[in-house]
């Protein structure tokens, strides 16, 4: 008979039919159970928190995180909400965070460019001022903007996860350019820089160093500052910051779907008495 | 429409709009007394599905162009910034991201629908073309309406289409630069689109407004396939099929629901959440799930200009099927050979769908390596879009025309009450369910 | 062609039934799906009113120090001109004076300006007739002028010829230090 995978509904095949990662590619992210997963998941607040704490202190140097604003951060669902401050320009904390950056603007007296403290409405700053500067400080490769991160991969945080996590010593018989790391995450292909036995390693090269070591952030709620953990935080962020509002979906979709099935019961009971004296 | 109308003016002021705009006796005979066979089971519900669907994305898109910034610079952000600063912005354009995808899964069913049962056969033919038409109008505009959050998939799938019409000989180049608007999708294509993605829905309605009309002169066909013989076989559309229409949609909007609240993003691609770049074309472009079987048919040719013709051709042979099938006998139901080859055709478009999202040298039988006779790799997706291509094409240009000439199709019920009529046990199978409840 | 016509329809209300109990399931039907339209009303209609990061502008601070006595500056604030002028003792002395006058919309000059800064009027400049962005230090009375039709407005702010109805009107502000105000 035919593959199973041939006899899926046209549904289905939307769900698998995606596109398939050429023969060889990256590993595939072990699934991490964060919070959020699940119809009922939820943002873990203490996550989120020591998520930006390792995005300000690590990422932050070289990513941008452009389409959010210092407000965000105190939203509801966000890492800093607090109930007593429902508008979040309010937040103490949040204008705290937002006057450690400097941000630019322009003097409206003299028309200068200058810098100034960030208040909750500005947006995070860029930590380059153009792409060219952004290559340049780095080998030439852009660190892309980590807004929309969390949604731009496959897998999103449970990836994010595995290549912060999963750097490897690079397996003998890998050339690995210099300015190149290896992760098996990564997604490329390196048999043009195999000589080693049988297939070519998995992943691919990143010119990204690894970034994350034991303790290199300290968590203000104590928990132990691992990679893992790190790794896990940060995706958890980014997957808020890609995604802030998530819950409200939920919650909003929780209620439309309890209506919808109410409300299909009683027009199937409507139905089943308009037609009770039909033949057909 | 057909009949005689039965519209009554109750009130002085009805009797005054009827004689100067019958509106309302329009409306009385196309959905409340319109007589519709009383067999019509759920395919049947897509219709209303349908047009349920074209109102989500009409009233949604308004709401969406209310807030996007169609530039080249702030479309990404646009789209964002609606997600997370419009008020329920992301419910908007989640609704309308998936729901131009459930408005595709309802459209393919409604149309396997009638060609299973036989429903563009005379005196269909009209219907059925401008049920074709707005297929074609839904493709270009849900291509159109893909490219305007200026992703990496916006962008790339809007190069790779656009030039396709490249590939016309002498006038392609001038036809994509034409539509371009330049010498590269830009600006100017982003504007274009915009403005086309906000019309198109508008001319859609306009001809489902049509499709309608040209349904209520015949009347709707039915499962058995057997004309409407007297009024025992039909029953008013209203309550009858308002309510089971309503029922579907229902059904329809929670499968909906489950993809909007809960997975949102499932049906679309990661890629387009990258802002587009014209120096990098992302590793595996492919279009959205419901292009993928013309997707298909194009790489299956190892022409360019073959290949395009062939895809058009794929939809343009749609418009010449009521002549193309020879058969007499409207439903499958009745043609147990035609049923048979039918149902290879569902699975021949399944088929094609799923290679269009894979790589063309991906084997199919995985464990299986390549599978070599005459240089052809037969276990390569590309030979099993060929083969799914060939039995595409075979079924509306051989099987359809020559099986009407010689199958032996089963008998059809004199007329549709005829076999609910003969139900054993004098048990109408409608009755079972409906245990009556004394209070 | 089948000429159909509307007959002996078997009639969804028949059989002998309780007629309440028989309705009540298309009525409970029908609301519910009234209902749902309302319910997806409200995020329609929403969607309109100001997102969160225009309502995230919708305060500015200002520095004092740019504006020299006897001028304004004018500043965008929630999409409108603020007028931010340091008055002269002049100027703050003709609207006390007036204060008993007659005028459209009495109110002292003391409640237009915060405690002890009479020097600062800060005001939406927006006139209250129909929204046009009244002229610096014109008119009869030396405040505002309005080109529109012609109202007049006196170095408080106030209305004191012309069809605007009311006075211009004060914005909710508060002084952060000597020199920087905050305005929303
Ligand atoms: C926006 C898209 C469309 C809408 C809103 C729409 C709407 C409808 C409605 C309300 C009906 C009557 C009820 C029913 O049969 O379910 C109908 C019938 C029909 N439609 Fe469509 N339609 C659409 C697209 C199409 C397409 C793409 C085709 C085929 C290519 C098509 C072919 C037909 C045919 C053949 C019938 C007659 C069905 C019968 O009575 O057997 N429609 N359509
Ligand atoms: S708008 Fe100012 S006087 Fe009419």
């Amino acid at each position: 008979m035919l593959r199973k995978g041939i006899a899926l509904a046209a549904l289905g095949l939307a769900l698998v039919g995606g596109p398939a990662l050429a023969a060889g590619d990256a590993k595939t992210p072990e699934p991490v159970d964060f919070s959020f997963k699940g119809p009922f998941g939820k943002f873990d607040q203490a996550q989120l928190q020591r998520g930006y704490k390792v995005y300000r202190e690590v990422c932050a140097a070289c990513h941008g995180m452009e389409l959010l604003s210092f407000r965000n951060l105190g939203q509801k669902g966000g890492p800093f909400y607090d109930p007593d401050y429902s508008n979040p320009n309010d937040n103490p904390y949040v204008k705290t965070i937002a006057a450690e950056y400097q941000v630019n603007d322009i003097d409206s007296e003299t028309g200068d460019i200058i810098q100034r403290p960030g208040t909750s409405a500005d947006a995070f700053p860029s930590p380059y001022p153009n792409e060219a500067a952004a290559r340049a400080g780095n080998g030439g490769a852009l660190p892309p903007d980590l807004s929309v991160m969390a949604k731009a991969r496959k897998y999103g945080p449970d990836y994010i996860h595995a290549l912060l996590a999963g750097y490897r010593e690079p397996p003998a018989g890998l050339t690995v350019a210099p300015g190149q790391y290896y992760n098996p995450y990564m997604a490329g292909d390196t048999t043009p820089f195999w000589t080693g036995e049988g297939h070519a390693p998995e992943g691919g090269f990143i010119a990204m160093p690894p970034q994350l070591a034991p303790d290199k952030v300290t968590f203000d709620d104590g928990t132990p500052s691992t990679i893992d953990q790190q790794a896990k935080d940060v995706a958890a962020f980014l997957y808020w910051a890609a995604e802030p509002k998530m819950e409200e979906r939920k919650a909003f979709g929780f209620g439309a779907m309890i209506y919808l099935v109410i409300f299909a019961g009683l027009l199937y009971a409507s139905y089943r008495r308009i037609w009770r004296n039909v033949a057909h | 429409m057909s009949g005689h109308s039965t519209y009554e003016p109750k009130t002085g002021i009805e009797r005054w709009l009827d004689t100067r705009l019958p509106i309302v006796r329009l409306g009385w005979d196309s959905i409340v007394d319109y007589p519709t066979p009383k067999n019509l089971n759920y395919w049947w519900t897509f219709g209303g599905i349908l047009a349920v669907c074209l109102g989500i994305q009409i009233v949604t898109g308004v709401v969406l162009a209310m807030h996007y910034v169609p530039h080249v610079d702030h479309a990404f952000a646009s789209v964002e910034r609606i997600m997370r600063d419009v008020n329920y912005g992301w419910l908007v354009r989640y609704m309308h991201a998936n729901g131009a995808s459930m408005f595709f899964i309802a459209v393919y069913i409604h149309m396997f629908r009638g060609l299973y049962y036989g429903s563009y056969k005379a005196p269909r033919e009209v219907l059925w073309i401008l049920g074709c038409i707005i297929y074609l109008l839904m493709m270009a505009t849900a291509f159109m309406g893909y490219v305007l959050p200026w992703g990496q998939m916006s962008f790339h799938g809007a190069v790779v289409i656009t030039n396709l019409f490249g590939a016309l000989p002498i006038v392609g180049e001038a036809i994509t630069t034409w539509l371009w608007g330049g010498f590269a999708v830009d600006n100017a294509t982003l504007n274009r689109f915009f403005s086309l993605h906000f019309l198109l829905p508008f001319m859609i309605a306009g001809v489902v407004g049509l499709h309608i009309w040209a349904l209520h002169v015949p009347g709707n066909n039915n499962p058995t396939g057997v004309n409407v013989k007297s009024k025992a076989d039909t029953v008013p559309f209203h309550p009858y099929y308002t309510v089971k229409d309503g029922f579907a949609i229902v059904l329809f909007l929670i499968l909906f629901a489950t993809f909007l609240f809960f997975n949102p993003n499932a049906l679309g691609h990661a890629d387009n959440y990258i802002p587009a770049n014209p120096l990098v074309t992302p590793a595996h472009i492919v279009p959205e799930w419901y292009f993928l079987p013309f997707y298909a048919i194009l790489r299956a040719v190892p022409d360019k200009l073959g290949g395009v013709i062939l895809m058009f051709g794929a939809i343009a042979v749609l418009f010449v099927l009521p002549w193309l099938d020879t058969s007499k006998v409207r439903s499958m139901r009745y043609r147990p050979t035609g049923k048979l080859y039918f149902m290879i055709f569902v699975v021949a478009c399944l088929v094609l769908g799923y290679c269009g999202g894979q790589l063309p040298d991906n084997h199919v039988i995985p464990g299986l390596s390549t599978f070599i006779l005459i240089d052809a790799d037969l276990n390569s997706m590309v030979w099993l879009s060929r083969l799914a291509t060939l039995y595409y094409f075979g079924y509306f240009l051989v099987i359809l025309p020559l099986l009407g000439l010689t199958e032996t199709p089963t008998a059809q019920p004199e007329s549709i009450s005829t076999p609910v009529l003969s139900h054993p046990a004098g048990m109408p199978a409608g009755a079972v369910a409906a245990p009556e409840k004394k209070g | 062609m089948a000429d159909t016509v509307v007959g002996e329809n078997p009639d969804p209300h028949a059989a002998g039934e309780d007629p309440n109990r028989r309705d009540f399931i298309h009525i409970a039907a029908g609301a519910a799906a009234v209902g749902a339209v309302g319910a997806l009303a409200w995020p329609f209609i929403d969607q309109m009113n100001p997102s969160a990061d225009t309502l995230a502008l919708a305060s500015v601070e200002f520095d004092l120090s740019k504006v020299a006595l006897g001028q304004q500056v004018t500043i965008k604030w929630r999409g409108k001109p603020l007028f931010i002028r340091k008055r002269t003792e002049a100027e703050i002395a003709a609207a006390v004076a007036d204060d008993g006058a007659n005028m459209p919309d009495p109110e002292a000059d003391e409640v237009r300006h915060k405690p002890g800064k009479a020097e600062w009027m800060i005001l939406i400049g927006a006139c209250t007739h129909l929204g046009c962005v009244p002229t610096f230090a014109g008119g009869d009375y030396g405040g505002w002028f309005c080109p529109c039709h012609g109202s007049h407005y006196d170095t408080s702010g106030r209305i004191r010829r012309g069809p605007a109805p009311l006075n211009l009107p004060v914005p909710e502000y508060e002084f952060l230090s000597d020199t920087t105000v905050k305005v929303g």
